[in-house]
């Protein structure tokens, strides 16, 4: 029973950060049309800050500081995105797809060097905010307490985002430039600033998933372009463009992933490239998506 | 798409011949005049090329941009290594039957499924399933070999023995140069008959307007089908031919990222061109070697030249030329 609880925590802390980092990249394409391949570089920057803040620059102050200082990933990766919209990215909305996935790419191996020079080659870890929660008791076995926050964090975020789409009058003014960006522009809705906040944000939850998984599991190179390939498989899965669609399939692929590496841990990633392979097949706009 | 004027125009064979023969004499004639590390070099650029000109049959041709061109490359290139680790075969002609094998029998299964999508999913899909193969051969260490790859060693040329005294430089410098330089002319001349041929018209012609090729009776999934069998192979025989110049495959050639440089060099050579992407592969290939003698941050480097690129020169550099000439022409005779 202990260990059916713990298999659940882990797909559910593997779901949340999944979903930290697919539903910014389905919220980007939602509203801009663009499938950004470095949004996986931006998880990883998040991941980089928060651990150089709380490891390095400011490792050994008082702990509840650092507690507090865990989000500074995520404003740090908002900050970048905020940057990189409108200098790099705007150019090429309207051009052909071919030219923004170039682009994107290109912007990819920039961030990954940029973090390469920032940061240099070895890992680096924020682990005392791992530590100092200690673990519960499950049963006959510990669980990280530390995961369990994760978990928290990354519903708290599903929430806060569903209220902010849903609930808010900024929400509506990015539903309706995502549906069609000419009559909302036509409307008065100054769309360069809904794209820009839009880009922020889906940066900020990026940066957030880095965050928060960096004192779990230190940050290195290369974790950007690994979680990118995954976060396609949740998008392709749940829908690209749509937040449910991004939270289903974050879930479906947190689960699938703690089956497969108890039970077939060699075929683990294959499996779920092949979900996403059969869902296109089935529902090509993925399971909660429009079609287009 | 549309936007971009048109340079793939037909050519009369007697029109590319002026440029295509001295292009070749140069190439038979290089490793004589340079060392033996830039021979290798410039064999690297070929193989390239070759991948270059078969992915750029979706692209150029037929309107479908792929991220997983990867997975044709890594497939030949396991082939080989998986001939020689089961079954001893040295011979380099029966590692190219079997990466053709391979890399079309995979191509046909995923371009079954991809060929039903165009655009940015086309592009998703194809990069989820060429990392279906990466996560494969990346785990299954057993098989694979995992992250160490599988080695290779000097295969033998047209049934002869090795010579050059086991000199594997000068080996790859001078014979397996030639060989390389074959198939690659081979192949440029098989892609310029495919792309001038009926087949290859009906291919422009989806890309520029599906509905209306439809229209006119074009078998649309089923041109792109061929299409995505004819450039996987290509990607396929290039990975064969890679695997000698660099001893070793690796799951690093399965990975996407690898896929993306492919693009980056027929975007860097110019896809609307025939000669752009072997161009591209070529300067690719020379760029990013340079580059990583050059700084610790090649990765940078190249992402800032690609950036570049893609907002300044979008028509690549043979695309650029090509598009000048006319304009060039213009001055002079006024």
């Amino acid at each position: 029973m202990d260990i059916l609880v713990i298999h659940l925590f882990n797909a559910l802390l593997y779901a949340s950060v999944l979903f930290l980092i697919a539903g910014g990249l389905s919220l980007i394409y939602g509203v801009m049309r663009i499938v950004n391949l470095a949004h996986g570089n931006l998880y990883a920057f998040g991941a980089y800050v928060t651990a150089w803040v709380v490891g390095q620059w400011l490792a050994g102050s008082n702990i509840v500081l650092l507690y507090l200082l865990l989000p500074a990933g995520a404003f740090a990766a908002a900050l970048l995105g905020a940057i990189l919209e409108p200098t790099l990215l705007r150019p090429f909305y309207r051009r052909a797809e071919e030219y923004q996935l170039l682009v994107t790419f290109g912007l990819l191996m920039i961030l990954e060097d940029l973090m390469h020079f920032l940061w240099g080659p070895y890992p680096l870890s924020a682990s005392t905010l791992f530590e100092k929660m200690g673990s519960l008791k499950i049963g006959d076995s510990v669980y990280p307490r530390y995961n369990l926050l994760v978990v928290a964090i990354g519903g708290l975020a599903a929430l806060a985002l569903w209220m902010f789409v849903y609930k808010t009058r900024f929400g509506v003014v990015l539903r309706a430039t995502s549906q069609d960006m000419r009559r909302a522009s036509a409307m008065g809705v100054n769309v360069n600033r809904v794209y820009i906040q839009a880009f922020t944000i889906g940066c900020f939850m990026a940066g957030l998933g880095g965050a928060i998984v960096v004192p779990g599991q230190s940050a290195v190179l290369g974790m950007g372009v690994d979680a990118l390939v995954l976060a396609f498989v949740v998008v392709v899965v749940g829908g690209l463009g749509s937040l449910e669609g991004a939270l289903f399939g974050a879930l479906i692929v947190g689960v699938v992933r703690e089956i497969g590496v108890s039970v077939f841990p060699e075929i683990e990633l294959a499996v779920l490239y092949l979900i996403a392979v059969i869902v296109l097949l089935v529902r090509p706009a993925g399971l909660f998506g429009r079609t287009a | 798409m549309s936007t971009l004027p048109l340079t793939l125009q037909a050519r009369s064979p007697m029109k590319v011949l002026p440029w295509a023969v001295p292009v070749a004499v140069l190439l038979f004639a290089l490793p004589h005049a340079i060392d033996p590390y830039k021979t290798i070099l410039l064999s690297y650029g070929l193989v390239m090329g070759i991948a270059a000109l078969g992915f750029n049959l979706l692209l150029g041709y037929t309107g479908l941009l792929s991220f997983g061109h990867s997975a044709y490359f890594g497939v030949g290139a396991y082939a080989v290594a998986m001939m020689f680790k089961y079954f001893h075969v040295r011979s380099m002609e029966l590692f190219l039957l079997g990466a053709i094998l391979a890399s079309l029998a995979i191509s046909a299964l995923f371009g079954f499924v991809c060929v039903r999508y165009t655009r940015i999913f086309f592009g998703i899909l194809t990069l989820a399933l060429s990392q279906v193969l990466w996560s494969l051969a990346f785990k299954f260490y057993p098989i694979t070999g995992g992250t160490d790859g599988l080695r290779v060693p000097t295969p033998t040329l047209l049934g002869l023995p090795i010579e050059t005294g086991g000199d594997k430089i000068l080996f790859l410098a001078r014979n397996y140069y030639y060989y390389v330089l074959g198939f690659f002319l081979a192949c440029v001349l098989v892609m310029w008959i495919i792309v001038h041929s009926p087949f290859g018209k009906a291919l422009q012609a989806i890309r520029d307007n599906e509905t209306r090729a439809e229209f006119i009776g074009i078998h649309i999934r089923r041109y792109r089908f061929v299409a995505f069998l004819v450039s996987g192979v290509f990607t396929g025989i290039a990975g064969a031919l890679w695997v000698p110049l660099n001893g070793l495959t690796t799951p690093d050639i399965l990975y996407w990222p690898f896929s993306g440089e492919i693009v980056f060099m027929t975007v860097l050579g110019g896809f609307r061109t025939f000669s752009g992407p072997i161009f591209g592969a070529v300067a690719f290939n020379y760029l990013k070697t340079s580059a990583v003698g050059f700084t610790t941050y090649w990765q940078a480097l190249l992402g800032a030249i690609l950036v570049f690129l893609v907002l300044a020169l979008p028509a690549g550099i043979v695309g650029t030329v090509v598009q000048l000439i006319p304009l060039a022409r213009k001055r002079l005779s006024r």
